[in-house]
């Protein structure tokens, strides 16, 4: 009796204490990578330019669509943008811009400085939309494929590697 | 220059530290009782040589001497010359040395205050705390070292986070560690006391002082963080279950537990073992809870900047402390026949620590289980504020009773108590309820429960103070200032107001039976940040009465940071407490305000509460 | 006498607090969010726009009739568990939230049986 407490307390220890060193290897930020592989839900997202709304089906014949939620006021938005715009010109895939708590004028200067990636351009200017889709901070970008499945989600601004990453993806199905 | 003393220095206690184990293992040869005055000299200019250590580094704090990583990293020249020095601990590696300090200042007065015990229980527990000791300058020399230069040698540090620019702050943790660290004196106590087989109320005798004065400071050191917490952080609270709170909250826990059961085993000479336990348990949580806290595991508001490396290094210290300590137990202790008379005293001090563990445990499970889910399932999940407090309320209102009851009953005799006194003291305490509940109109059965169970305490402890010939003033005093704790944190948690609103310059808002208004924000420059200062009149529609309360917005330089202070009005009657910040892209500005009802009262409290540890840290002097 | 005293003020101090049954509080909820850009703050505590835009979301959902369980249930599927402040009782939480139970009644058998051990003895 007493020699199977004590080997349980040791294992007990070892299991806390291995934990640990696993955990030493792992890192502490937060992400919501685990929304990768599941559907989207109902979009609707209000044009920017009128008041049509934008649903499922209208992104159900295209091979791919980047959602990228952004705003004139966000500083990282200006970092990916050249990002965005190269992507522009790939067939397969389409940008969904999603203009996030912005004013109108300056979400239309940002777009005239830095040019117009978007295919779809909505808006979103309360913010509530975004937690539909898991954004947390902008700018995020979400890759979905034509059954509007979550294939990747970038949180922060896209690099150059990310953009690389989408081409593959995109070129390779 | 000041980096190579200082690393001179720790070399130095490094070799002093090493030739008092030497010593101390040629000393276990010798038959005799007497202990090598060499030991004594060397053990002196041990502390000697870390206290100089340290104020080197303090002193290049002082004159900001930027060719030391450590202080470019973490000062500034235009910093107020109190939060030059208070920057020496306030970053890892130099709370690393306060560590050692601590470590080598109470192996010294352990060896020359416990003349009367045997001098193998003594060279031992010496040659435990020494390698510890060493474990610690080694960490610090080679992973931590707050000695090493930099260059080119910059011309301006980078200043040090401004919400820890404090004065609570800058005491907070050299209090912390006389409690915390001030525990592995008993750790290597318990540890010789095994090996040498020196049992029973003797080894109580030996290591009771320094568990009550650790748990003393150790309470103080968790009140000054809650503290700077309620006002510094700005939400209102002073206990948010943080994983970095519960790192303090964790051996004083264990404290708590082992300086009860100590009384059993001085009284009574039994729970040996148990104390034993308990005594390894202090320090292991202790050095679990630096682990988490420096290691960046865990998500939390006060994270130190990480390093992986660190982890590596304390984890593995961790874990060959946990197994020597574990193995020495197994192979080396000599069961004790434990006897206990229900109804009797001890038997409620054994209840006392089957709370202690509970709390413990449910504290600890809290605050690992993130950890483990993420390791096992790659699920992340929060453990917060709910779990914690719908799982221990409950379970404090039955541990107060018993903490009422326990002391009313003797050592060993199987007495029945006085029903009729209890009776009446539940009848007042209900009346109290009774009278509260009238006055502040709703709440809930929880609460109901929580200020009776209280005021039973308190009530009962008072009644004893008057009853007994000879009573243990403190005893009695940390006593009913825990039932007021509960008391009071009981009606500030369930009678707190807050008020959440935008409000912009000139604006006027009513709610409730308040009106607020914006008067004005004013900019202005300090030494080292600038502020915004609102200026908000709450007037109380009821009394007519109108406050003025200040909160800041500052934005400090160095490094660029925004903080928001928090405007508080204390009285004996409650709290006003607000904080005011902007609201990004618009001109309002977000007002909270709470009215929280005898707040000051928690504070004094928990003062008092360790007012009686060291109360009876006197008493045990005298009587010994 | 006394045990009729002390019934009814003890039935007394009870009743006021009956019928108590608020409706959903919205701090409430928000205490319980974590904000997630934020270090180790809720929702309610924070002024960041992610705060501010679920407090909009946590009002509407409000307003839509949903109760707090089912709000925790939305935005937990789009956030994860992480957002929750209070773990959610499933299989994998079990542990978390039986274990300090199982504590509770263990340590009470084994004060019990140290005292019956004794008394067997005497």
């Amino acid at each position: 009796m007493q020699k199977i407490i004590k080997i349980t307390i040791i294992f007990l220890l070892i299991f806390i204490l291995g934990i640990f060193f696993l955990s030493l290897n792992k890192s502490s930020n937060y992400n919501t990578e685990f929304l990768v592989g599941n559907k989207l839900g109902e979009i609707e997202l209000v044009s920017f330019e009128d008041d049509s709304v934008y649903t499922n089906d209208d992104f159900k014949n295209n091979s791919f669509t980047l959602i990228n939620f952004w705003a004139s006021w966000c500083a990282p938005c200006r970092i990916e943008h050249p990002q965005l715009m190269e992507l522009s010109k790939e067939n397969n895939i389409k940008i969904l811009g999603v203009n996030f708590k912005d004013k109108k004028i300056n979400a239309l200067k940002f777009l005239k400085d830095l040019g117009d990636p978007y295919e779809y351009l909505t808006r979103d200017s309360n913010g509530k939309q975004s937690v539909n889709f898991g954004i947390y901070g902008i700018p995020e970008s979400i890759l979905i494929d034509n059954k509007l499945t979550i294939i990747k989600k970038f949180v922060g601004p896209l690099t150059k590697h990310d953009l690389n990453n989408i081409i593959e993806i995109i070129n390779n199905l | 220059m000041l980096s190579n003393t200082g690393n001179f220095l720790l070399i130095l206690s490094i070799l002093f530290t090493s030739f008092i184990i030497y010593q101390s293992f040629a000393c276990l040869k010798k038959t005799n009782d007497i202990i090598f005055k060499s030991i004594y000299k060397i053990s002196l200019l041990q502390s000697t040589t870390i206290l100089i250590c340290f104020f080197t580094l303090v002193g290049a704090f002082m004159v900001s001497d930027f060719s030391l990583i450590n202080v470019y990293q973490n000062s500034h020249t235009l910093k107020p010359i109190f939060y030059k020095i208070s920057g020496t601990w306030g970053n890892h590696e130099g709370s690393l040395l306060l560590w050692v300090i601590i470590l080598t200042i109470f192996s010294f007065l352990f060896l020359i205050t416990n003349k009367n015990h045997p001098k193998n229980y003594r060279i031992n527990t010496l040659i435990i705390q020494n390698i510890l000791i060493l474990g610690f300058l080694f960490f610090i020399l080679f992973n931590s070292n707050p000695f090493s230069s930099i260059s080119p040698i910059p011309k301006e540090g980078l200043g040090l986070n401004p919400i820890l620019q404090d004065p609570a702050l800058a005491i907070h943790p050299p209090l912390l560690y006389v409690g915390f660290v001030g525990s592995s004196i008993y750790f290597s106590a318990a540890m010789a006391s095994v090996i040498t087989n020196y049992s029973g109320k003797f080894f109580a005798q030996s290591i009771k002082s320094w568990v009550i004065i650790s748990w003393s400071f150790q309470t103080l050191g968790i009140l000054v963080g809650s503290i700077w917490a309620y006002y510094e952080l700005g939400w209102g609270g002073f206990w948010f279950w943080d994983p970095v709170e519960n790192a303090s909250l964790l051996p004083w826990f264990a404290m708590t537990a082992l300086l009860h059961s100590l009384l059993v085993l001085e009284k009574r000479n039994i729970l040996y073992f148990w104390s034993i336990i308990l005594c390894l348990l202090t320090f292991t949580l202790s050095v679990t809870g630096t682990f988490l806290v420096r290691s960046g595991i865990l998500n939390s508001v006060h994270t130190f900047a990480n390093d992986p490396s660190r982890g590596i290094y304390i984890l593995s210290f961790l874990s060959l402390m946990i197994f020597a300590s574990v193995y020495i137990l197994f192979t080396k202790y000599k069961p004790t026949n434990d006897q206990i008379n229900s109804n009797s005293k001890e038997t409620f001090i054994l209840i006392n620590n089957w709370f202690m563990m509970f709390y413990l445990i449910t504290v600890l499970l809290g605050t690992l289980y993130p950890i483990f889910t993420d390791a096992i399932s790659n699920n992340k999940i929060s453990v917060g504020p709910p779990f914690y407090n719908s799982v221990i309320i409950p379970v404090v209102i039955i541990f107060l009773f018993f903490m009422a009851i326990g002391p009313k009953v003797r050592w060993m005799k199987n007495e029945f108590l006085n029903f009729k006194d209890l009776l009446k003291i539940i009848v007042g305490a209900i009346t109290v309820n009774f009278i509260i509940t009238y006055f502040f109109k709703s709440y809930s059965l929880i609460s109901n429960l929580i200020i009776i169970s209280s005021v039973f305490l308190i009530i009962s402890t008072i009644s004893d103070a008057f009853k007994k010939p000879k009573i243990n003033f403190a005893r009695i005093i940390s006593h009913f200032s825990f039932g007021f704790l509960i008391f009071f944190i009981g009606l500030n948690h369930n009678f707190s107001i807050e008020k959440d609103f935008n409000l912009k310059l000139g604006e006027t808002k009513k709610i409730d039976n308040y009106n607020f208004e914006l008067k004005d924000l004013k900019l202005q420059q300090y030494d080292n940040y600038k502020a915004v200062i609102g200026k908000i009149q709450i007037s109380d529609l009821s009394t007519n009465k109108k406050r003025t309360l200040n909160p800041e917005i500052r934005i400090y330089d160095n490094p660029q940071t925004l903080t928001y202070e928090a405007s508080i009005k204390t009285n004996f009657f409650r709290d006003y407490y607000l904080t005011m910040s902007n609201i990004d892209r618009s001109d309002y500005y977000n007002i909270k305000f709470q009215e929280k009802p005898l707040m000051i009262w928690i504070w004094i409290s928990v003062v008092m509460l360790s007012f009686g540890g060291f109360l009876s840290f006197i008493r045990n002097a005298k009587n010994n | 006498m006394k045990i009729k005293i002390f019934l009814t003020i003890f039935f007394i101090s009870f009743n006021l607090n009956l019928g108590s049954n608020e409706p959903i509080v919205e701090s409430k909820i928000h205490k319980n969010l974590r904000c997630l850009v934020c270090q180790g703050q809720s929702i309610a505590d924070s002024n960041s726009d992610f705060a501010i835009t679920l407090k909009m979301v946590v009002k509407d959902l409000i307003k839509d009739g949903k109760s707090e369980d089912e709000i925790y249930d939305f935005l937990s599927e789009k956030y994860g568990d992480w957002i929750l402040y209070n773990p959610k009782l499933n299989a994998g939480n079990l542990l978390l939230w039986s274990l300090p139970y199982l504590v509770l009644v263990f340590g009470g058998v084994i004060i019990v049986f140290l005292i019956r051990k004794q008394s067997k003895k005497t």
